[in-house]
């Protein structure tokens, strides 16, 4: 990529820094109609951004083309320094190990305990049968996968097999997964969404916590308005394939960002 | 007064096409018959013999219990050939079910090849493949762990494979994503997932392989079923009653075992 990136405004409070996540002019479309038409926006390192749209706007698409679990049809990804479209199958796995995604659902291996879960995260950089199972693990991946646990308020649970745990549990259990990976980008999907009101606020509050302390670069779509409002630092708008808002939390005006919500919190 | 309701025609009326292909399948049956089945006098005169002083059924009772302690010993062996040929052929399957699969096969051609693998392994009948075996490493039981063997990755690979294809895919993805290995998503995500389906297989394998080993001795396999040969031979059809009720007690308590385990499991 020879084109200079440009540096865009940053919001209050964190150091200003170049862009981590350059996309320009991004289209996908699944074999028929073009879910996104043209997508263009940065992400800057230690930057919260929430990404927010209507049901079925192509949130997820999005977030799933940023790592190539879906392959874009065209356009320019820029990610880390590298361009995320050129990579070769070896080095799309360097790269996608560098990224942390927390899902919808958890995704967690049911019949496996929290700890060896947790474990799995060392995968993005080490390989073989110490890194498949807590109890083959050795001791010094087993401590961090225990302190990852720990952040998440869950190390009296590291035996417990996941499918034992309450929903909000399961989900902290994939974020701190996501935390023994070491990544350097967090992306989410909706974290929230498959929990209840209290303990979908109480994750969303733990990943936006991580992030800060981390200064991790966190991209997180949300379909609530009060955690768009109450967990990030800026605000990008997905409405008909196109950005059509970008702003900062902070001077966001919560009745304009009403329509990229599908049902309007009362 | 209720007024009467016409009941439906008997007979769905019928098209000319439907008429020929039940005439087809009618004349399919009776010349196969004809051709193949015993006339009515063949098997009068047959059953006559059989019930005759000098005959077989009488000739089996009281069953010979002489040698049980030989036939007991033989049962062993039996039973060991099973085990022997379960556990390789389980062992083996595994790979050949992780290659059949849509989702972690390395390449279409290499599934292809795999499943036909399993599908030729599964359609030879165990008394074919120790035939062939016998012609390879030479009669005896050794003939027979091989012939249980590639049934048994016929067997297991199929259901091994299929319990992969429908396990949660998600566990798999999330781990896809950060980069993770073929190999660390196999050990990590799919067979902790697949484990209860792997043991009910395995299971049955395990029964499968019992109930075929009593038989590979008619062929010279090794086993339980050469004594049953030599037994008929030699007209000594007490001792062979004794060998057959006594490989029903083996194929009924493993069975019994085999049932017993399932139920514990699930
Ligand atoms: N694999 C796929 N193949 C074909 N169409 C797809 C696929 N995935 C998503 N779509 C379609 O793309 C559109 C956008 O889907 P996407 O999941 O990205 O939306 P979203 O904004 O995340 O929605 P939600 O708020 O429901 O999560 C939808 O119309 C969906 O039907
Ligand atoms: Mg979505």
């Amino acid at each position: 990529m020879n084109a200079p990136l440009m540096a865009g405004e940053v919001a209050a409070g964190s150091t200003p820094v170049g862009p981590v996540l350059h996309v320009r002019d991004l289209v996908k479309s699944y074999d028929g109609p073009v879910i996104l038409r043209s997508v263009s926006f940065s992400a800057y390192a230690g930057v919260s951004l929430a990404v927010i749209g209507a049901n079925g706007s192509g949130k997820s698409t999005l977030l799933k083309c940023l790592i190539r679990l879906t392959d874009p049809t065209s356009g320019q990804i820029e990610m880390l320094g590298q361009d995320v479209g050129a990579l070769g199958p070896r080095a799309l796995r360097r790269f996608r190990s560098r990224i942390g995604v927390v899902w919808q659902k958890h995704n967690l291996v049911p019949r496996l305990s929290a700890l060896s879960n947790v474990l799995h995260g060392v995968q993005a950089r080490m390989s073989g049968p110490r890194s498949w199972w807590q109890w083959a693990a050795p001791a010094e991946v087993r401590a961090e996968a225990m302190a990852c646990l720990g952040r998440v308020g869950l190390a009296d649970k590291a035996l417990q097999r996941v499918d034992s745990l309450s929903g909000g549990q399961q989900q902290r259990v994939a974020i701190a997964r996501m935390l023994m990976q070491r990544p350097e980008i967090v992306l989410a999907d909706e974290p929230d969404a498959s929990l209840d009101p209290q303990s979908g606020e109480d994750v969303m509050r733990l990943l936006s916590d991580l992030a800060r302390q981390d200064g991790l670069t966190l991209i997180v779509i949300s379909h609530r308005l009060e955690h768009t409002m109450a967990f990030s630092d800026r605000i990008i708008g997905l409405a008909g394939g196109q950005i059509t808002l970008d702003v900062p939390t902070a001077q966001a005006d919560p009745v304009k960002l009403r329509r990229f919500f599908d049902k309007p919190p009362e | 007064m209720t007024q009467a309701i016409p009941a439906p025609p008997r007979f769905r009326h019928r098209t000319l096409t439907e008429y020929a292909v039940i005439l087809v399948v009618i004349a399919l049956v009776l010349t196969s018959v004809a051709n193949t089945a015993p006339s009515l006098d063949k098997l009068e005169r047959g059953v006559a013999r059989l019930f005759a002083p000098s005959g077989f059924l009488m000739q089996m009772f009281p069953p010979d219990f002489s040698r049980v302690e030989h036939i007991a010993w033989k049962l062993v062996e039996t039973l060991q050939m099973a085990v022997a040929g379960a556990a390789l052929g389980l062992i083996f399957a595994v790979p050949f079910a992780i290659l059949a699969t849509d989702r972690l096969s390395p390449h279409p051609a290499v599934k292809i090849v795999a499943r036909g693998l399993i599908a030729f392994f599964r359609t030879v009948p165990d008394l074919v493949w120790a035939i062939f075996f016998i012609i390879v490493v030479g009669l005896g039981p050794a003939a027979g762990v091989l012939a249980l063997m590639i049934d048994k990755i016929g067997f297991a690979g199929r259901f091994f494979a299929e319990a992969m294809e429908e396990a949660d895919t998600g566990p798999q993805d999330a781990l896809r994503a950060i980069g993770a290995s073929r190999m660390g998503i196999i050990f990590s995500a799919v067979f902790p997932a697949c484990l209860p389906s792997f043991t009910a297989t395995s299971l049955f394998a395990l029964e499968k392989s019992v109930r075929g080993s009593a038989a590979l001795g008619l062929v010279g396999a090794g086993g339980i079923g050469v004594d049953l040969k030599v037994a008929f031979d030699l007209f000594n059809y007490d001792e062979a009653l004794t060998i057959i009720l006594m490989m029903l007690v083996l194929v009924v308590a493993v069975e019994q075992a085999s049932s017993w385990i399932r139920a514990k499991l699930i």
